[in-house]
C-alpha cells in the first residue's frame, strides 16, 4: 500500500496539468474558432516556412 | 431551465427603429469585420484571406468560421464596402458589420467562466471516480477512510466553485417564492456532499462526492451548450444590425450640416439625395423625384414625388434630390409610429411555454415530494434512524437529478441549431424551433421576401430597333427599372445628348428626333395597369413591363412547406396585378393584395383565433406588426432592422430554399426532445424504486447518472 503514496499524488499533479493547461488555452483565446482552427490545418498555406 | 431566461436582443423591436446617435468615428487605423454567411470550409479561409490580404492598405485578415466573420486590420481609407466588392468577386456574399456593436465581451466572459467551472469539475469527476472505483472494487477501512478523505478535499471545493451557477439561481427563485429546477439540483449537491462528509467522518461504508460532482459536471456541460447556441445566435443578430447612421442632411441657410436625427425638428429644411432614405416625414420643398415606398407599404412601384408631396420617414429615394421640409421627425414621424404598433403588438403576445418548461413544473415539486416522502418513511420504519433515513432521501434526490432533463433540451438545441446556422438559418430566439415546429399555416409578404425587391424585365416581342434605343437611354439612370433594362444583352443604339429629367425618366436624340423613356404621361404613352417603364420613339411608344424577381429558393421553400402539408398565403401591400403575378408563378391560391400594416397582422391574429399556429415570413416595416403578432415568425438579412428584431429566425443568405429544413429540422428537433424525456423517465422508473427502497449504492446512482445523460447526448446529435 506505500505505493499509494506515490500514486495518488502523481494522479492528482497529472489531472492537476492537464487543468492548468485547459485554462491557459481558454485565456490565450485557443477555443474562439475551433471549426477554423480544424480546416486551417488542411490548407498548403504557410507548410513550407512559417508565416511571417 | 434556462430557457426561460432569455437574453433580449433589444428591449423592444421599437427601439430598433428610434434612432440611436452614434459618434462619428475616423481612426487612422481601421479594424474592419465583416459577415460571411457562405463561408464553409478550408479552400473558403484560403480564398478570402488572399483576396484581402491583396488589396492595398490591408494589414492583416483572419476568418473565423465558427462565427462565419472575418476581421481586417487596415489602412484608414479601406472601406468595409470595398472588401465587400473585393470578396464579391471571388464568390463569397458579404456584409459590413459594425464592430463597435459587437459588444460580445459581456457574453464571451459568462462562457468562459461557466467553461471553467466545467473544467474544473470535469478534473475532479475524473480523479474522484478512479478514488471511488478503488472503493467500490473492495477498499477496505483505514484505505477507504482515506480514499474517501482525499474524495472530500477535492470534491468539496469543486462543488463550492463549480456549483455556484446552480445555487445562485436556487436562490433566486426561492426568494419569489417559486420551486424551479435548480432548487432540487442544489439540494442534492448540498445533501450528497454534507452527508459524504458525515459518513467519511464516521467512517461510513456510502460516500457520494463522486455523484455530486458528476452532476454539476453534467449539468454544467448542458448550461453551457445552452448558452453557447444563444451566445451564437445573439453574436450573428448584433452584426446583423446595419451599419447605417441615422443623420440627415440639414440645409442652414443654404449650407449643408449633417445632424444627427434626433437634433432635427419640424420646419428645418433637409436635403435628400438620390438612394438616401428619407429620415422624417415632410413635405417637398424643391426637386422632382420618384420614391420607393416598398419597405413601408409593400408596393413595388416607386411613386412620383415633386414639389408639394407628402413623403414619410423610411422611403427611399430613387432618382434626383429633394428637398423636404420636415413636418415630423423622431417620435413623431410615421416610422416611429409604426413602431410603436409593433410594441403593443409585442406586448399583447402570451408566453409560450417551452417542453423543457412543462416538464420541469411536473418534476420539480414531484422530486422534492418523493425525497420527502422518502424521508419520512425510513424515519418511521427505522425507528427515528436520522443518518438512515437522510442517506435515502439524499440518493433519491440525486437519482432523479435532471442531468438527461437539464442536457435533454441544451443538446437537441445546440445539434439543431448548429446545423440550422449552417444552412445560413440563424435561430434567434430560444423557444423559437419548438413554436416553428407547430405550424399549420404559413404567411409570406411578397416585396423583398419572395421577391428580391429587384425589376425584371418581362420577356414580350418587342422590337430590336426599339429594345436598343431603350437599353442607350436606360444606361443614363440609376433608377431600378432602369437598371434591369440597361442589363438587356442587346447592342445599346447610338443614342446622343442623354439628359436624365428627374422624377420623370430620361431623354436624349437619335437621327435628329427626341427620344424618351420613362413615365407613360411624359413620354405620352397609354399606362399599362402592372410595373412599366415607357419609351416613345419617332411617334411610335412602347412598355417595357417588369415583373419582380423572385428570391432564389423561394419556389423550393413553397414546394417544400406544401409537401409538409402546411396551408400557405400571400399578403402583400402591394397592387392586385402584381401579387397576382407572383401568387400564379410560385401556385399561391390564397392571396390578399393591397393590405395596410395593420390589416395584416389583423389577418394573423385572426387566423390564430382560428386555432392555426402562423409563421410568418416578411421583411419590411409594414410586416413588424404582423411578424410579431404570428407564432413564429422569419425574416432575410437584407429586412429592415425592425423586422428583424421582431422576428424570431433570420435567413442569413439570399437563398430562401433553408425555410423548407427548418421547419423540416425543427419538428425533428421536437421529436428528439420528447424522445429525450422518455429515456430520462425510463431510467427514473428503475433507479427510483430502488433508491426509495435504500437498495441505491454509490455505484449504481453514477452509473444510472451517466448513461442516461450520455443516451440523451447521442439521441441528439441523431439529428440530421
Amino acid at each position: 500500500m506505500q505505493i499509494l503514496a506515490i500514486l495518488i499524488p502523481a494522479s492528482l499533479i497529472l489531472g492537476g496539468a492537464g487543468l492548468a493547461a485547459f485554462f491557459w488555452a481558454m485565456r490565450t483565446h485557443q477555443f474562439d474558432d475551433p471549426q477554423g482552427d480544424a480546416s486551417r490545418i488542411l490548407t498548403p498555406d504557410w507548410d513550407d516556412h512559417p508565416r511571417p | 431551465m434556462t430557457a426561460m431566461q432569455q437574453v433580449p436582443f433589444a428591449a423592444c423591436p421599437a427601439c430598433a427603429v428610434t434612432p440611436v446617435v452614434v459618434e462619428a468615428r475616423a481612426p487612422l487605423s481601421s479594424h474592419l469585420m465583416l459577415s460571411l454567411p457562405t463561408a464553409h470550409c478550408a479552400a473558403c479561409i484560403s480564398t478570402v484571406e488572399a483576396a484581402l490580404l491583396a488589396v492595398p492598405g490591408v494589414r492583416s485578415a483572419r476568418v473565423n468560421l465558427t462565427q462565419k466573420r472575418v476581421t481586417v486590420d487596415a489602412g484608414a481609407d479601406v472601406t468595409a464596402g470595398d472588401l465587400a466588392l473585393v470578396l464579391e468577386r471571388v464568390g463569397y456574399e458579404a456584409h459590413e458589420l459594425d464592430p463597435g456593436l459587437l459588444s460580445s465581451t459581456e457574453t464571451d466572459r459568462q462562457g468562459r467562466e461557466l467553461l471553467m467551472r466545467l473544467g474544473v469539475a470535469f478534473f475532479a469527476m475524473m480523479n474522484i471516480m478512479l478514488l471511488s472505483v478503488a472503493v467500490w472494487s473492495g477498499a477496505e477501512a483505514a484505505t477507504r477512510d482515506m480514499f474517501h478523505w482525499i474524495s472530500a478535499t477535492i470534491a468539496i471545493p469543486t462543488v463550492v466553485f463549480a456549483g455556484q451557477p446552480f445555487f445562485r439561481s436556487a436562490w433566486a427563485s426561492l426568494r419569489v417564492g417559486r420551486l424551479g429546477m435548480d432548487v432540487p439540483i442544489s439540494l442534492a449537491l448540498i445533501l450528497a456532499t454534507s452527508i459524504s462528509l458525515y459518513e467519511t467522518m464516521h467512517s461510513g461504508e456510502k460516500a457520494y462526492f463522486d455523484a455530486a460532482v458528476m452532476l454539476s459536471f453534467f449539468l454544467l456541460l448542458g448550461r453551457y451548450l445552452d448558452h453557447r447556441s444563444r451566445a451564437l445566435a445573439r453574436s450573428a443578430a448584433e452584426e446583423l444590425t446595419a451599419l447605417e447612421v441615422p443623420r440627415a442632411v440639414v440645409l442652414v441657410d443654404g449650407v449643408e450640416v449633417q445632424r444627427p436625427i434626433a437634433e432635427v425638428v419640424a420646419g428645418d429644411v433637409v436635403l435628400v439625395r438620390p438612394g438616401g432614405r428619407m429620415p422624417v416625414d415632410g413635405v417637398v420643398l424643391g426637386g422632382q423625384s420618384e420614391v420607393d415606398r416598398g419597405l413601408l407599404t409593400g408596393e413595388s412601384l416607386p411613386v412620383f414625388a415633386g414639389p408639394g408631396t407628402l413623403v414619410s420617414a423610411g422611403e427611399v429615394n430613387l432618382t434626383g434630390p429633394l428637398t423636404l421640409r420636415v413636418t415630423a421627425a423622431g417620435r413623431d414621424s410615421s416610422l416611429h409610429r409604426m413602431a410603436e404598433l409593433v410594441a403593443v403588438a409585442e406586448r399583447a403576445k402570451n408566453r409560450y411555454t417551452t417542453l423543457a418548461e412543462r416538464a420541469a413544473r411536473l418534476y420539480s415539486p414531484l422530486v422534492h415530494i418523493l425525497s420527502f416522502s422518502a424521508f419520512g418513511f425510513w424515519m418511521w420504519r427505522t425507528g427515528g434512524d436520522l443518518r438512515f433515513a437522510i442517506n435515502i432521501s439524499a440518493a433519491v434526490l440525486i437519482i432523479t437529478c435532471p442531468c438527461a432533463l437539464g442536457l435533454a433540451v441544451p443538446a437537441v438545441v445546440t445539434a439543431a441549431s448548429g446545423r440550422l446556422f449552417r444552412k445560413g438559418v440563424l435561430i434567434k430566439n430560444g423557444t423559437a424551433l419548438e413554436r416553428l415546429a407547430e405550424v399549420d399555416t404559413v404567411v409570406f409578404d411578397k416585396t423583398g421576401t419572395l421577391t428580391m425587391g429587384t425589376p425584371e424585365l418581362m420577356a414580350d416581342d418587342c422590337p430590336a430597333d426599339l429594345l436598343a434605343v431603350a437599353v442607350a437611354l436606360a444606361r443614363g439612370s440609376s433608377h431600378p427599372l432602369a437598371q434591369a433594362l440597361a442589363a438587356q444583352p442587346a447592342a445599346p443604339a447610338p443614342v446622343t445628348d442623354l439628359r436624365e429629367v428627374p422624377g420623370y425618366g430620361v431623354e436624349g436624340r437619335l437621327e435628329g428626333q427626341a427620344v424618351r423613356l420613362g413615365r407613360a404621361e411624359w413620354v405620352g404613352a397609354q399606362a399599362v395597369p402592372v410595373t412599366a417603364t415607357y419609351l416613345s420613339f419617332g411617334g411610335k411608344t412602347h412598355a417595357f413591363r417588369f415583373t419582380d424577381q423572385l428570391r432564389p429558393g423561394a419556389e423550393q421553400a413553397i414546394a417544400a412547406l406544401l409537401a409538409q402539408g402546411k396551408a400557405i398565403r400571400l399578403v402583400s401591400g402591394d397592387t392586385a396585378a402584381s401579387v397576382a403575378a407572383i401568387a400564379g408563378r410560385l401556385g399561391i391560391a390564397d392571396w390578399v393584395a393591397g393590405a395596410l400594416p395593420a390589416e395584416k397582422a389583423a389577418l394573423v391574429q385572426a387566423l390564430s383565433d382560428q386555432g392555426h399556429r402562423v409563421l410568418m415570413v416578411g421583411d419590411g416595416l409594414n410586416d413588424t406588426a404582423a411578424l410579431t403578432a404570428a407564432h413564429v415568425s422569419i425574416s432575410p438579412a437584407s429586412a429592415l432592422d425592425a423586422a428583424r428584431v421582431a422576428s424570431d429566425i433570420v435567413l442569413l443568405g439570399r437563398d430562401m430554399s433553408a425555410i423548407g429544413d427548418a421547419a423540416r429540422i425543427s419538428r425533428q428537433a421536437t421529436r428528439r426532445m420528447v424522445e429525450n424525456f422518455a429515456i430520462a423517465a425510463a431510467y427514473n422508473v428503475v433507479a427510483v424504486p430502488l433508491a426509495l427502497m435504500g437498495q441505491a449504492t454509490p455505484l449504481a446512482a453514477a452509473l444510472a447518472m451517466s448513461l442516461s445523460s450520455i443516451t440523451v447526448t447521442l439521441n441528439a446529435l441523431r439529428l440530421r
